[in-house]
């Protein structure tokens, strides 16, 4: 249908074989499962960032409450594990037999009604899939049709994460509450804890992202792409060009929001629970620093980002639990002030340009001087 | 008058801001193949009357009738989309893009989400841009990033953008302010050049260049209109002199 390769110029090209290499060969072969599973989840978060880099870094709509879409994705695939472990056989002692552990605990006798259509592993994919978009249309219509944007927008994201934090919290008897959905044991009868069903997920987490750098590439390469950074600069233009606005906003808004379902569902399978201690403010907000610190205009960076932040952060806050919340914050302000373009933007100001020098000097040693004295003239 | 076509008419519009009416009961027509110049100083309303045509304000009452249909009623881009294209009073341009690309952003195709996710950038579009880049002296700096260019030059490409989308009605505000003379010499030809087969609604204060281009004039103060007709009767008013041009 498209050129794969006319997708990407040759440095890009070079770019998603680094990115490719790091992650499904280096990492996999440098370090044992538990270590490679907690990059995974690192992973996992990569899908949100992703999402951010394009709705809020291209888009200039800063949500922060993606933590509620990853949420939705993350609940989704726990409560189809949940269902599966809580058969009637292993949950005999309960006084409800084959109902989640947690609903009993409350005095539910049983199944409540929205729980089951989540005993269809296809229904609960597509819910992954679809629930999000769904939820984040109604929120983007609401919006940006009524022009809503900037910090209004953010506010009002973090409220709904914040609203959806409590309501989980609150309705222990359906959602598990303050913990979550835990002790997620197979799927479709295949154990999820053993060290081969991880690196399974490893794989499948990793695929499943490179799936989605190479659609939000796709976007960013079309006039879609260009759109949205005149939408950010001018949005007064751009409508009085012809185009209505809010459409775009909605569309970006939605992609975003199933990425980070997907991302959440990845983690869910991963690490083995979900809760809503990764849904909520705090975690929303951790998300936007990753996309920050990889830089919000790089696809790539976002990856880059969540590793890196996510790694200082299990190494930082073993050793230094206070400290390590101060660290972050000032992480976040540093770059937002001294490099708003984040890792991505380090590298093509400073690094790109020296290993050009390096080459171009190489060039001058091995010709004549001619380059160089070019160079001297035009007073490079 | 009368076998002369309106492609815009005007009709008894009022718009109030708390209790202010900025635009008071105005009634105002554009005749086809016309350029049409709304003179008037500061806070006569002039800038409300094109905000009031684009849809970015919306009136308390009265009618904007263009070819035939009601524009009071219609969203912004519908409003483009019947064929009227409007250009702001500072340069409002993509600067984090080029040149080319500003003006495809601008081309009247893919205009939907979908159709922005496909839209190809054809031998149409590619030879349209050029087309218009001539007309608009930017064909060598096609591919130079919007933000380098000169005042001037982004008043261009501002221009060139709605040309692009061939609109029926063009309103241009203060298309000359902050321009050199020789770049005011040059934006003067443009407008004739383009004003062949459409309308130009233009603000603009510059009186020795309104003289240059202007069909109609129309005189707005305090939301009405002090006077109407060609530049010579309209200078010669004496409400005109007393508010505006000064004696």
């Amino acid at each position: 249908m498209f050129n794969f390769y006319r997708l990407f110029s040759k440095q890009k090209q070079l770019q998603y074989v680094l990115l490719a290499v790091i992650i499904l060969i280096i990492l996999p072969l440098s370090m044992d499962i538990f270590r490679l599973n907690l990059i995974g989840k690192y992973l996992s978060f990569a899908f949100v960032a992703l999402g951010l880099v394009l709705a809020w870094g291209y888009g200039g709509i800063l949500s922060l409450g993606q933590g509620i879409f990853f949420g939705i994705g993350g609940y989704g695939m726990a409560m189809f594990l949940k269902l599966e472990a809580s058969s009637v056989e292993n949950t005999a002692i309960q006084s409800t037999p084959g109902i989640p552990d947690f609903m009993d605990w409350n005095q539910i006798t049983s199944l409540p009604w929205f729980w089951e259509p989540f005993q269809n592993l296809g229904f609960t994919i597509l819910a992954i899939l679809i629930v999000p978009a769904i939820f984040a249309y109604i929120i983007g219509v609401a919006m940006f049709k009524r022009r809503v944007g900037g910090v209004y927008f953010a506010i009002i994201t973090q409220a709904i994460a914040s609203i959806l934090t409590i309501l989980i919290i609150g309705q222990q008897g359906y959602t598990g509450g303050v913990n979550g959905i835990t002790d997620l044991r197979t799927l479709l009868g295949w154990d999820i804890r053993t060290d081969s069903a991880k690196y399974v997920f490893y794989y499948l987490n990793a695929g499943l992202l490179f799936v989605c750098l190479f659609i939000s590439a796709f976007i960013l390469k079309s006039k879609f792409g260009r759109l949205l950074v005149a939408m950010r600069e001018r949005e007064d233009r751009v409508r009085f060009s012809g185009y209505d606005v809010s459409n775009f906003k909605i569309f970006i808004f939605c992609l975003a929001a199933t990425f980070s379902a997907i991302g959440g569902a990845m983690f869910t399978l991963q690490v083995g629970f979900m809760s809503p201690s990764l849904i909520g403010v705090v975690p929303s907000i951790e998300m936007i620093i990753f996309c920050a610190v990889g830089g919000r205009l790089s696809i790539l960076g976002a990856v880059y980002g969540c590793l890196l932040v996510n790694l200082a952060k299990t190494n930082l806050s073993e050793s230094f639990p206070t400290l390590w919340l101060f660290a972050m914050g000032s992480l976040f302000i540093g770059i937002v002030m001294k490099f708003p373009e984040g890792l991505a933007g380090i590298i093509q100001q400073y690094i790109q340009p020296a290993i050009k020098r390096y080459i171009d000097n190489k060039h001058v040693k091995e010709d004549d001087k001619t380059l160089e004295q070019f160079e001297t003239e035009k007073g490079v | 008058m009368q076998q002369e076509k309106y492609v815009l008419s005007i009709e008894d519009l009022t718009v109030s801001f708390d209790g202010f009416k900025a635009v008071d009961n105005l009634s105002l027509y554009v005749l086809e193949n016309n350029i049409h110049v709304i003179i008037g100083p500061n806070g006569a309303g002039k800038t409300t009357v094109l905000d009031l045509i684009c849809g970015k304000t919306k009136s308390t009452s009265g009618s904007i009738d263009f070819k035939g249909e009601e524009l009071t009623k219609l969203k912004e881009h519908q409003i483009v989309h019947r064929g009227v294209g409007r250009k702001f009073q500072n340069p409002s341009i993509y600067e984090d893009l080029s040149v080319f690309e500003n003006l495809e952003l601008s081309f009247p195709r893919g205009r939907t989400v979908w159709g922005a996710l496909t839209f190809k950038c054809d031998k149409q579009v590619t030879s349209r841009i050029e087309e218009v880049a001539d007309m608009i002296f930017l064909r060598e700096l096609l591919h130079t990033p919007a933000d380098v260019l000169s005042h001037g030059q982004k008043q261009w490409l501002e221009i060139g953008m709605l040309l692009i989308q061939d609109p029926d009605l063009l309103m241009l505000d203060e298309p000359v302010a902050g321009m050199s003379v020789s770049e005011r010499q040059k934006t003067a030809e443009l407008l004739q050049k383009i004003t062949k087969n459409r309308s130009v609604l233009v603000i603009e204060h510059d009186m020795q260049f309104v003289e240059k281009i202007a069909d109609r004039v129309t005189v707005m103060h305090q939301g009405k209109i002090l006077s109407e007709g060609s530049i010579k009767k309209v200078k010669s008013d004496p409400k005109v002199i007393e508010v505006y041009l000064g004696h």
